[in-house]
């Protein structure tokens, strides 16, 4: 009996091809964008994770936090170098702690002129955030202390000004000081947040007295030893952080303290939106393809009105009627999301490969499309169904 | 079993509408059809016999009576039991052949066994077999389209008949047909009642179509006004 029901449907579906298909048209852009969407996000979310676990998870990111103060926006006061001093002092189970400032400058090679941001930190930076040195080396002691005017430069600072002549011991102007590039960073190709290999880094005093022109330390980097919770760490060091930034006990932290669950957290927070977003398209969409078989499927009920009389004449029972008309939706809905699942693989392919995204092929989104498309036929299909058992046969006999 | 009353009406009424536009279709019909009788309801139009038509094809109820079909109250029955009845026990031919356009005469016989939930190849040779019967052997897998008008109601009748009915029922068979077709028509039916014992109820106005019944019931505004048995 289902095989005859299945005949039948696919003999009435294959008669007016071209209807059917734009019928199927909705659910295919509905089933597509979910998948699309799935597949994408998936991709951007594996992509993250990645890279959060390349920073290290063991890396706090700490700085001064903004507040607003009778509806301005203000900056809490920065951090001193004594600060970290007390932090490595006190605290237990730090591997490396390193201070950071940065400024936006101009910096010069010969007739070559990039914009980049220099920031003033110490040797410790490189261990702190997990980056590694492709060539030369990185500060002494003697240099940081005595403030020299050496850097490390990252590649794509090192692109735009030197090409492919190897930079080591060449000399850039920064604020027009001359500055002697003793170390060459390796390759991150991070892909969100700023381009983590455009930077230029130059001892903390150096900077300070030549660049910045202060004795602030806008960021603090932690990398917590291994073994060793990060949750303590961050509790022992914000106790000292508020000690040293004198705040009363009602007092609210006027620094935070982010380590790389939270930096998760955050992007996670902006894919919502865009997964939200997506999700009402595909929504809407799924809504206009199910009304779209409804309305098929009740033109079909009129056009076959007298054979429904003469099937229920020959001793069809409802119930029969129904599972014909029903079957026919739902194969419609199927084919559709079937289509979809195919135009969605195919746009997630090309979207992966543009925004360099990994192509997660999950297999049981095969099953979310073939549900999705399944609940839509049987909710879309059953009121024309129900529509068709429901006629009276000698009228439906009679029709024309 | 000869004697088996198969269809019994007892004070059929039908009133379509209501109030003021009620229309009263059947106004007390009583009428017993033994296993086996050939039966041809006459009347003009609006004499109702289409409607008793519909009921003794349990495609309708009646507003008030009784009928019993080999002794079952259709009147009590849900739609879909008595579409298991219309299945099992009754075959119909329309006036209008109403075949399925898009299938072969073999598909269009196959049809009513598919509710039957037989297999494809028992299907398959009932068909055949019904359609050699009604002489369309060589017509097997043509559309209705390519058959003449006596041709597509030969595999209407097959069809009706392939499911081996108790009770046959033809709404004016003959009504699209020409004279000619029209008395080949007649004559498979009584072949069909001859020898294969089924029990044949034919509404028809036409008065030498009739003729081949044994017995002849006149209705007349809702009510049987003549009846007689014809040797």
């Amino acid at each position: 009996m289902w095989r005859e029901t299945f005949k039948i449907a696919l003999r009435e579906i294959g008669r007016t091809p071209l209807r059917s298909i734009l019928t199927c048209l909705g659910v295919v852009i509905g089933v597509a964008s979910v998948i699309t969407m799935v597949t994408i996000g998936s991709g951007a979310t594996l992509k993250v994770q990645r890279e959060i676990s390349k920073m290290g998870t063991n890396l706090l990111t700490i700085r001064p936090g903004q507040f607003r103060h009778g509806g301005v926006r203000e900056e809490a006061p920065p951090f001193k170098l004594r600060d970290l001093q007390v932090i490595q002092k006190q605290v237990q189970g730090i591997r490396s702690i390193a201070p950071a400032s940065s400024k936006s400058v101009q910096v010069v090679f010969g007739n070559k002129n990039w914009a980049t941001t220099c920031t003033g930190t110490n040797s410790s930076f490189l261990q702190a955030r997990n980056w590694e040195l492709e060539s030369g080396r990185s500060f002494d002691m003697n240099e940081e202390k005595r403030g020299e005017a050496v850097c490390l430069i990252g590649q794509t600072v090192k692109r735009q000004l030197f090409g492919e002549e190897d930079p080591i011991g060449n000399v850039i102007r920064i604020k027009s000081v001359p500055f002697r590039v003793i170390g060459l960073l390796k390759e991150k190709g991070m892909s969100f947040g700023p381009d983590a290999d455009d930077v230029v880094l130059v001892p903390l005093k150096t900077f300070q007295r030549r660049i910045a022109g202060n004795d602030d330390v806008n960021f603090i980097y932690v990398s917590v030893e291994e073994g060793f919770s990060i949750d303590r760490v961050k509790e022992q060091i914000r106790e000292i952080l508020r000690e040293q930034r004198k705040l009363g006990p009602n007092e609210l932290d006027n620094f935070e303290i982010r380590d790389a669950r939270e930096l998760l957290e955050a992007f996670s927070g902006t894919t919502r939106t865009l997964t939200l977003f997506l999700g009402a398209v595909a929504a809407v969409s799924l809504l206009v393809g199910g009304i779209g078989i409804m309305n098929i499927m009740l033109v079909s009920v009129t056009e076959r009105t007298r054979e429904i009389g003469l099937r229920l004449a020959l001793g069809a029972t409802q119930g029969d009627i129904i599972r014909q008309f029903l079957v026919e939706a739902v194969i419609l809905s199927t084919l559709g999301g079937f289509i979809g699942l195919g135009v969605a693989l195919g746009v997630s392919l090309l979207l992966c490969k543009l925004f360099l995204l990994p192509f997660v092929f999950r297999p049981e989104i095969t099953l979310l499309a073939f549900g999705i498309s399944f609940a839509i036929g049987v909710f879309f299909g059953l009121f024309p169904a129900r529509k068709a058992a429901h006629l009276n046969p000698i009228e439906a006999l009679r029709h024309e | 079993m000869k004697d088996q009353i198969i269809v019994e009406l007892k004070e059929v009424t039908k009133i379509y509408g209501k109030g003021q536009n009620a229309v009263h279709a059947l106004r007390g019909i009583s009428l017993k059809v033994k296993q086996g009788e050939f039966v041809a309801i006459m009347g003009a139009s609006g004499s109702g016999k289409s409607t008793c038509m519909n009921i003794l094809g349990c495609l309708d109820v009646p507003s008030s009576g009784e009928y019993f079909f080999q002794n079952l109250p259709v009147t009590s029955l849900s739609p879909d039991q008595r579409a298991l009845l219309r299945r099992y026990f009754i075959g119909f031919v329309f006036q209008s052949f109403n075949l399925l356009e898009r299938a072969s005469a073999l598909e269009n016989v196959e049809l009513p066994l598919i509710y039957h939930r037989l297999p494809k190849g028992i299907r398959r040779k009932k068909a055949l077999e019904m359609l050699e019967l009604v002489g369309l052997k060589d017509r097997v897998h043509h559309r209705p389209s390519e058959l003449s008008g006596g041709e597509q109601q030969r595999v209407a009748i097959a069809r009706a008949m392939v499911t081996e009915p108790v009770l046959l029922l033809a709404d004016e068979p003959t009504g699209n047909l020409d004279s000619k077709s029209s008395h080949e028509i007649m004559e498979l039916f009584l072949r069909l009642n001859r020898e294969k014992g089924v029990t044949i109820i034919l509404v028809t106005h036409e008065e030498d179509i009739a003729r081949y019944a044994k017995r002849r019931i006149v209705l007349s505004d809702g009510k049987i006004i003549k009846e007689e048995y014809v040797a």
